[in-house]
């Protein structure tokens, strides 16, 4: 489908482009991971205790603030008409496109989790289980972070809204993504059953959240 | 200074200066380098791994001229008007926050066989980490805004409002740490520099200073070109349409 | 650039409703290939409205398209081009960039870079981007797309927006040869045409032949 292939190019290109907005999720999560031990004081036992949370929550709140991207310029450009009258069904653009984000912001924001563990003291042993967690969890992310998005095109103080819609679909992707971690961290406890819940959490995002999307889309191009 | 506002003129001045300040740089530099490894002692505690100061140190005191800078440039731009400001303002910014950035690598290599890990929450370092924060907000607010004139006025507020903070959040930082009692007696670079030490040290300041302010030129030249170029464009294509009707 | 197959669109009764309101309702028409068809009226009327649920963004409140001439359950707005309002010009793709996806995505491996590029003389600026354009000039971008891929029904929605005299000739010219070649086109336009529309459609008043 090269059809399929020229709009993922094109949006991965644009973020490229208009780099600065990929470098603004990323300076977000630094900042989230920066004003957690000026809050909770410099302890580094503690910090290392509370990481894998801090790093998945700053991660999630990082997507979040990008989300609107997704949709937001097609919409406003008129593009997204166009976009309907190709001969893709809109659900794999809207899935392209939440792809496409996940290639531009969240694989960048997972690279920088462990840099970031650094700083709160995560032992660099548990690094391995961080990134891989994070990369089984972080299609869900994205594509979640897609169905907020179409709901929300346009509308006023969509930033924030988007948050409240999507974060309680995001809770079982953090307890996971957390457990995932953790067990290196505090106990012996196995990472595999929530890693693999990551995993398919992430495959059924894939699939029905671009069918949300493209419902809300069309909802939203009447 | 009103003589360089022509930006014509200052781009001759920059061709002219940048292959003596190079060579100025490699040499300070080379003999700074020579000094620092080769002449210093080790420290008796430290072992050879106290030379990673000669880096360290200028690096931060460059992170912080930077944003000096970038300060009176923001001056310049909202009160005397001055044309080349903002530019000034502009390319200042990647290269204070990058100077910043080694001096943050640097003290977390340096503190590791000390510390045990490559990060404490100390004083300096959170106050360095969130100088660093600054400095990405500046950069990200000239991305952010395309018409030139708009970004270089909103940059300039953001950088004066953020040079008066930076006392304010030195203080609290200090005091944050007081609060909680440090893991670690260490003082990066702290009271105890001998005066060994200081030769190398100084001369590997002037190097880096001199380094900072070639990258600097090289910049403000690079950014007037780009802003050339993309006016020509915009002429280019005005002239297109009306060729057309 | 020769259309891969020339069709037949109808409207049965179509009725169009925004906010509560019936705009309008038991509205047919019958456009057989070659055949142009003007949309007019005030404002408010439903034009924009008739032009987007013919291109399957909004939904009819009553009545049904049907469409011979292609294969079968092909949707009717995959056999359009809709221009609107908007140009769908992205400010940090070149125009080249621009019209090279639309070229490779409506025309899914039938595409004509070349000649969109010179449909409306976009080839000086063809690698500047498109934020640089002015409203004309991006207008004429948005125009552009209409022969990136071949399509047989074109719905043109207010096309002459922003468009100098000797632009609008041009686009008069673009609709002539679409029809000549067996295409449908359906325009809103307060700008007069030289165009000969076969039909003529008034929203706001009772529907005229």
């Amino acid at each position: 489908m090269s059809a399929g292939l020229a709009l993922l190019a094109r949006d991965v290109r644009l973020a490229w482009r208009e780099g600065g907005a990929v470098g603004v999720a990323l300076g977000f999560y630094l900042i989230v991971v920066v004003i957690t031990p000026l809050g909770l004081g410099p302890d580094l036992n503690l910090l290392a205790r509370i990481a894998p949370g801090i790093l998945w929550v700053g991660l999630l709140l990082a997507a979040l603030l990008s989300a609107g991207r997704i949709f937001d310029n097609d919409y406003e450009d008129g593009t997204l008409d166009v976009l309907a009258t190709g001969p893709l069904p809109l659900s794999v653009v809207a899935g392209l496109k939440c792809l496409a984000h996940w290639l531009t912001t969240g694989i960048p924001l997972v690279l920088l989790a462990p840099v970031l563990g650094l700083l709160l003291n995560l032992p660099m042993g548990t690094f391995p289980s961080l990134m891989l967690a994070m990369l089984a969890g972080t299609p869900a992310v994205s594509f979640v972070a897609g169905i907020g998005a179409s709901l929300t095109l346009g509308l006023r103080r969509s930033g924030l809204l988007l948050a409240l819609l999507v974060v309680p679909l995001y809770v079982p992707i953090l307890i996971f993504g957390v457990s995932a971690v953790t067990p290196y961290v505090s106990g012996p406890n196995s990472t595999w059953p929530p890693f693999f819940i990551l995993c398919a959490l992430s495959l059924a995002s894939v699939v029905l959240a671009p069918l949300a999307a493209a419902a809300a889309l069309r909802t939203a191009l009447r | 200074m009103i003589s360089l506002a022509n930006p014509t003129r200052f781009l001759n001045l920059v061709d002219r200066v940048v292959p003596w300040l190079s060579a100025l740089v490699v040499i300070v530099l080379g003999i700074g380098l020579y000094l620092s490894l080769f002449v210093a002692p080790p420290d008796y505690q430290q072992g050879e791994t106290v030379k990673i100061m000669f880096v360290h140190v200028p690096s931060a005191w460059l992170g912080m001229f930077g944003y000096i800078l970038i300060a009176i440039a923001a001056l310049g731009t909202l009160i005397w008007r001055h044309p080349l400001a903002d530019v000034a303002a502009k390319t200042a910014a990647p290269i204070g926050a990058t100077f910043t950035f080694i001096a943050l690598v640097t003290g977390s290599l340096w503190g590791k066989p000390m510390w045990g890990t490559y990060w404490v929450w100390d004083a300096r370092l959170t106050s360095m980490l969130i100088l660093l924060l600054l400095y990405l907000g500046l950069i990200a607010l000239w991305q952010a805004i395309d018409e030139p004139g708009r970004a270089g006025r909103a940059a300039a507020i953001l950088g004066l409002v953020g040079a008066i903070n930076i006392p304010i959040i030195k203080f609290s930082v200090d005091w944050w740490n007081t609060l909680h009692q440090p893991e670690s007696i260490f003082r990066a670079g702290g009271p105890t520099i001998d005066p060994s030490l200081l030769t190398p040290l100084f001369v590997m300041a002037i190097g880096f200073t001199a380094l900072f302010v070639l990258l600097h030129l090289i910049a403000m030249r690079a950014e007037i070109l780009r802003r050339r170029v993309h006016a020509l464009q915009q002429t280019q294509v005005e002239r297109a349409a009306l060729a057309e009707a | 650039m020769q259309l891969p197959f020339k069709v037949s669109l109808s409207a049965h009764d179509v009725a169009c409703e925004r906010g509560g309101r019936t705009l309008f309702q038991g509205l047919s028409f019958t456009l057989a290939p070659g055949e142009a068809l003007l949309v007019s009226g005030p404002n408010g009327a439903g034009k924009t409205s008739l032009l987007r649920q013919l291109a399957g963004l909004l939904p009819l409140a009553a009545g049904h398209l049907s469409v011979s001439g292609a294969e079968a359950d092909t949707p009717v707005a995959e056999l359009c081009h809709a221009i609107g309002h908007l140009n769908a010009a992205k400010t940090a793709l070149t125009v080249r960039e621009n019209l090279a996806f639309w070229a490779e995505f409506l025309g899914d491996g039938d595409s004509d870079l070349a000649g969109a590029l010179a449909a409306f003389g976009l080839e000086p600026l063809a690698d500047f981007p498109a934020g640089l354009l002015s409203a004309g000039q991006k207008r004429k971008l948005a125009l552009s797309r209409l022969y990136a891929a071949p399509r047989p029904v074109w719905l043109l929605d207010e096309p002459s927006v922003s468009l100098d005299v000797h632009t609008v000739t041009r686009l008069d010219a673009a609709i002539r040869d679409h029809l000549k070649k067996g295409g449908i086109a359906i325009v809103s336009t307060h700008v007069p045409l030289k165009t000969a529309f076969d039909h003529e459609l008034a929203l706001g008043q009772e529907r005229a032949a």
